[in-house]
């Protein structure tokens, strides 16, 4: 079976590996190159626990052919802390309980950082909307909301 | 041993040894311990283990609700691409189970690959293992089966009806049989039939619920290695790692001390994943290719055949009063259990350990069947054999209030258990509270209620009259079964007979003819026996076992011995 | 398996096809399958620029086929779309389906498509040749060759409406969608264009609505009368969001309750 050689930037870091035909990102994330920060939830774009950002846009990587994403930029939720430092959303998830078994979780986090980047004030509105293409099945809802609006307005601790 | 915290009581009577008093943390922010995981995505859940060489199994399902399996022809399948091996039943070394028999309750009924019939649509009669997950998906099309469809069943009332297709050959009267002798739980308390006779209305009621998934955003997996020293290591997302370890050990005839189970990180569960089988699955595989195996069900097998809370189907009649007294309850329940026991024997159990609802009424009467059809096996989830009557019950409720024109809140409030009341089943209740949630929900909905609803107490008006047994509980010997070997569940540590049951009636009785079908035969409801003296009806858990042996009950397995 | 090919113009993709290959859009359908190994053994793709292009065609709007629901949405020209394209999948989902894949997506999907129905929107085909997209939606299982672009009439102010009627929100899969053209003369309707989602195999226009619509003044009693007759001569499909019977009892309501919408009651 011919492999695809794919070359991309993930989290910053020139990553290569070889991609089956028809492997989508996750898959090739995950298993090729390591980063099992995305998870699998239903193949079918529908729970949202496998959202990166490709060249900045949230996409779902189950979604997504490994092959076309040669030479681009994929950040996934491993790539959010600066070293040890963790993002203040991160933080924020941490403070306010919003998350319970933590699979729906970095996903969520990759949506709401992509939020805050085009709009570092939104409405809980926008937030709702923002993380509604990710299903968190324990419902703590209510807390990533305002973990997120916590960030957004400049709040820390709990 | 009491506590007081923040204005409510708490009596210790149960595991007052085990736990402190110390807990304060209600309404404080606190940080999960394994949250860092989780935000950074490092949590180890079962699939982010990466093994070199892992192999990926995909199970060929019966696209039918019951079909007779003939020739299982997997030549096509073994020669596609990547393909390593394929298993079938023969190659389960214990090739039954039932997670409950562990514990001794109920009997093995279901094929980890079934072999001679499939009873639900999706049942796996054969796994696929190859290199590649798509590989592997591709082979699972390429198996041949000879499927010979048979007639089924989808309602648990026709099911029990003579001539119903078995669904599940360990139980051919599609019920399953408690304490080895009856095809239904029993709940007597006085006499219900005498109590409608005498009550002023009659309300009657059916209920009927669906199935629910539990839909965790994880699916159900293991990932299994061969380790060092004969043994398997198996990472799994079960929430129930002893539960599957020894699942794992029945199914493979293998120590659990060969086995080398690593849990405990899991995508949720709400009690899904509770009876999984991916751990011996992907322990065999891995068994018998000698390479690292991964079982995981993609997200239509989580939704189409991983177990759900299994549909309830509610029958009650009460007998009112026209001051709002409930003075009779009766229900027939059916638990759809699917094709195979799984934990639908047990959510009976629960469900008819919370009749009649949190009320005093004295004449209480169930039948709950736990039913085999051909849909997809009932186990756990979330309150699973309670929030379904509860359910009914409350639906049920609010019918006795509009048919004798009072208030729901205050005929609640007028029926509930005070502390000190006899429950149905045989226990004092304390440290009740519904009267309260009661007032309360009436001052946040703007419900005007009673100044003496107001006023009510759970504290106070209880007891008394309301602490007394029936002075004669009407008995029956209606669904007996013979033929069956009980799980020794009725006998572990003095634990009382089925309630409501006097030893001395089970024995000398005609054994109907049941076997070979052991469909059950309704007898005559027996003449009514004097009544039972204070001791037999005596709950046997009234004075706290100690440490010996004692059997306890826990809201997962049911009894726990300690 | 399945194998992809990437070629550099939507012109080398279309030569490539065959009937043996389907062509791959944004992927959020397509990739469904292939992850499901269900996928044809060939899938073709293109990486053409021009299919990004949204361009001003006098009084219409070129999107070309490979326009994402977000490009949309980010394209302040194109507000009468906004109200559509912000209802299409999730927030992911948007920044990867295309215009194009939405009028070859299944039922229950393809809301996008049900409006550019409603606008009378025209299709132009890598072949060459322009048609109605009615005509394209009708043989749209039968390979009718690869869209490059979409010229949408932009409608006058307030005679286009859109609804999606879901059972989760903000973001749940069409029941019903209703896309509606209301043009009026004097007052009174001339040549209204109903377009349902959910309500047959694919996007339909609504021919019994558009015949009640026709020439009347929009009040009241007019709507009520709609709201019994609309879903006249569909045949909506049952699926697990709701019932045949449930989308013809509710399409009406939904339909007048967009009316009602659109003329500030």
């Amino acid at each position: 079976m011919a492999k695809m050689p794919v070359t991309l930037t993930l989290n910053g870091m020139e990553r290569a590996g070889f991609a089956d035909p028809g492997q989508n990102l996750l898959e090739f994330l995950r298993r090729g190159l390591g980063d099992l920060s995305p998870k699998y939830g239903c193949g079918q774009g529908t729970c949202g626990a496998c959202t990166v950002t490709i060249d900045g846009e949230t996409q779902l990587a189950c979604l997504v052919l490994a092959e076309t994403t040669e030479g681009r930029t994929v950040g996934t939720a491993a790539g959010l802390a600066n070293g040890a430092e963790l993002d203040p959303l991160q933080t924020a998830f941490m403070d306010h309980f919003a998350a319970q078994c933590g699979y729906c979780t970095p996903g969520m986090l990759v949506s709401a950082r992509a939020l805050l980047d085009r709009n570092p004030k939104p409405t809980r509105e926008d937030i709702i909307e923002a993380i509604s293409g990710n299903l968190c099945r324990c419902t703590g809802y209510e807390p990533i909301i305002e973990a997120i609006l916590a960030v957004s307005e400049g709040r820390t601790g709990p | 041993m009491n506590a007081r915290t923040g204005g409510f009581e708490f009596r210790k009577e149960l595991f007052a040894d085990e736990r402190d008093d110390d807990l304060n943390e209600i309404g404080k922010r606190i940080r999960r311990q394994d949250i860092e995981g989780h935000v950074t995505g490092r949590s180890p859940f079962y699939d982010d283990h990466l093994f070199d060489g892992l192999l990926h199994m995909r199970c060929v399902r019966s696209p039918h609700h019951h079909a007779r399996i003939g020739r299982i022809d997997t030549a096509e399948a073994e020669r596609m691409p990547g393909v390593v091996r394929i298993l079938t039943g023969k190659d389960v070394p214990q090739n039954l189970n039932t997670l409950l028999s562990l514990l001794d309750f109920g009997l093995d009924d279901e094929p980890v690959l079934s072999v001679d019939k499939a009873a639900y649509k999706g049942e796996p009669v054969a796994a696929v293992i190859a290199q590649t997950e798509a590989q592997a998906r591709a082979a699972v099309k390429a198996v041949r089966v000879d499927w010979q469809p048979l007639p089924h069943v989808l309602d648990p009332e026709e099911a029990l009806k003579p001539g119903a297709p078995t669904v599940c050959e360990t139980y051919p009267g599609n019920a399953f049989v408690y304490h080895g002798k009856y095809d239904h739980q029993k709940l007597r308390y006085g006499d219900v039939e005498a109590a409608l006779r005498q009550a002023d209305h009659i309300v009657e009621g059916r209920y009927q619920m669906s199935p629910i998934e539990q839909a965790p955003i994880e699916t159900c997996g293991a990932i299994s290695a061969p380790e060092q020293n004969g043994r398997w290591v198996c990472y799994t997302g079960t929430q129930a790692l002893f539960f599957s370890l020894g699942t794992a050990s029945k199914v493979l005839n293998l120590p659990s001390s060969r086995m080398h189970f690593i849990g405990g990180t899991v995508g949720g569960g709400f009690g899904g994943k509770v009876d999984s089988i991916h751990e011996p699955l992907s322990i065999l595989g891995a068994m018998l290719t000698g390479r690292p195996c991964k079982s995981q069900w993609d997200r239509e097998e989580e939704m189409q055949v991983g177990a759900p809370r299994g549909a309830e189907r509610w029958y009650i009649t009460d007998g009112v009063m026209n001051d709002g007294r409930i003075v009779a309850r009766k229900f027939t329940g059916y638990f759809d259990g699917g094709a195979y026991t799984r934990l639908t024997s047990y959510a009976v159990i629960k469900g008819v350990g919370h009749l009649p609802g949190p009320y005093t009424i004295p004449n209480v009467y169930a039948d709950a069947y736990c039913v085999y059809t051909n849909r997809t096996p009932a186990t756990a989830m979330r309150g699973f054999g309670i929030t379904g009557v509860d359910f009914a019950i409350e639906a049920h409720m609010d019918k006795v209030a509009e048919t004798v024109g009072m208030n729901p809140i205050e005929l609640r409030i007028l029926n509930a258990y005070r502390d000190g009341d006899m429950k149905a089943h045989r226990r004092e209740a304390k440290n009740c509270a519904f009267i309260e949630c009661c007032q309360v929900v009436a001052e946040k909905a703007g419900v005007t209620i009673s100044p003496e609803a107001r006023a009510a107490s759970s504290k106070t008006g209880g007891g008394g009259e309301r602490a007394r047994l029936p002075a004669f509980t009407a008995t029956d010997e209606h669904g007996r079964v013979e033929g069956f070997e009980s799980g020794s569940y009725a006998r572990k540590g003095g634990a009382p007979a089925a309630p409501g049951i006097p030893a001395e009636l089970t024995p000398d009785r005609p054994s109907p003819p049941t076997l070979p079908t052991a469909r059950p035969v309704e007898t005559p409801p027996t003449p009514a026996p004097a009544p039972t003296t204070p001791d037999q009806e005596k709950p046997a858990a009234r004075t706290p076992q100690r440490r010996s042996g004692a059997v306890r009950f826990s809201s997962i397995s049911g009894f726990r011995r300690r | 398996m399945t194998v992809v090919e990437t070629y550099p113009t939507l012109a080398e993709a279309a030569r490539a096809i065959g009937s043996d290959a389907a062509y791959m859009g944004g992927g959020t359908v397509m990739m469904r399958e292939v992850n499901a190994g269900e996928a044809p053994a060939r899938l073709v793709r293109t990486n053409d620029p021009a299919l990004a292009q949204i361009r001003a065609a006098g009084d219409a709007i070129s999107l070309g086929a490979g326009v994402t629901m977000s490009a949309i949405l980010a394209d302040s020209g194109l507000d009468f779309l906004h109200p559509v394209a912000r209802q299409i999948g999730s927030p992911q989902v948007r920044n990867m389906g295309t215009v194009g894949g939405n009028i070859f997506s299944p039922h229950p999907y393809g809301d996008f498509a049900v409006a550019l129905l409603a606008l009378d929107a025209r299709v132009t085909m890598a072949a060459g040749g322009a048609r109605p997209i009615e005509e394209l939606l009708r043989g749209r299982d039968h390979s009718p060759g690869l869209v490059a672009s979409i010229d949408v009439p932009r409608p006058a102010p307030g005679a286009f409406g859109f609804k999606k009627v879901s059972r989760v929100k903000p973001k749940g899969v069409s029941v019903i969608t209703i896309a509606a053209l209301v043009n009026r003369t004097g007052g009174r309707v001339q040549n209204a264009r109903i377009a349902w989602g959910g309500m047959g195999p694919g996007p339909v226009r609504g021919a019994a609505a558009e015949r009640a619509l026709q020439g009347q003044m929009i009040d009241d009693a007019m709507l009520d009368r709609l709201a019994r007759t609309a879903a006249e001569g569909l045949d909506p499909p049952t699926d697990p969001l709701a019932s045949s019977w449930y989308r013809r009892e509710v399409a009406g309501v939904h339909l007048a309750r967009l009316l009602r919408s659109m003329e500030g009651r």
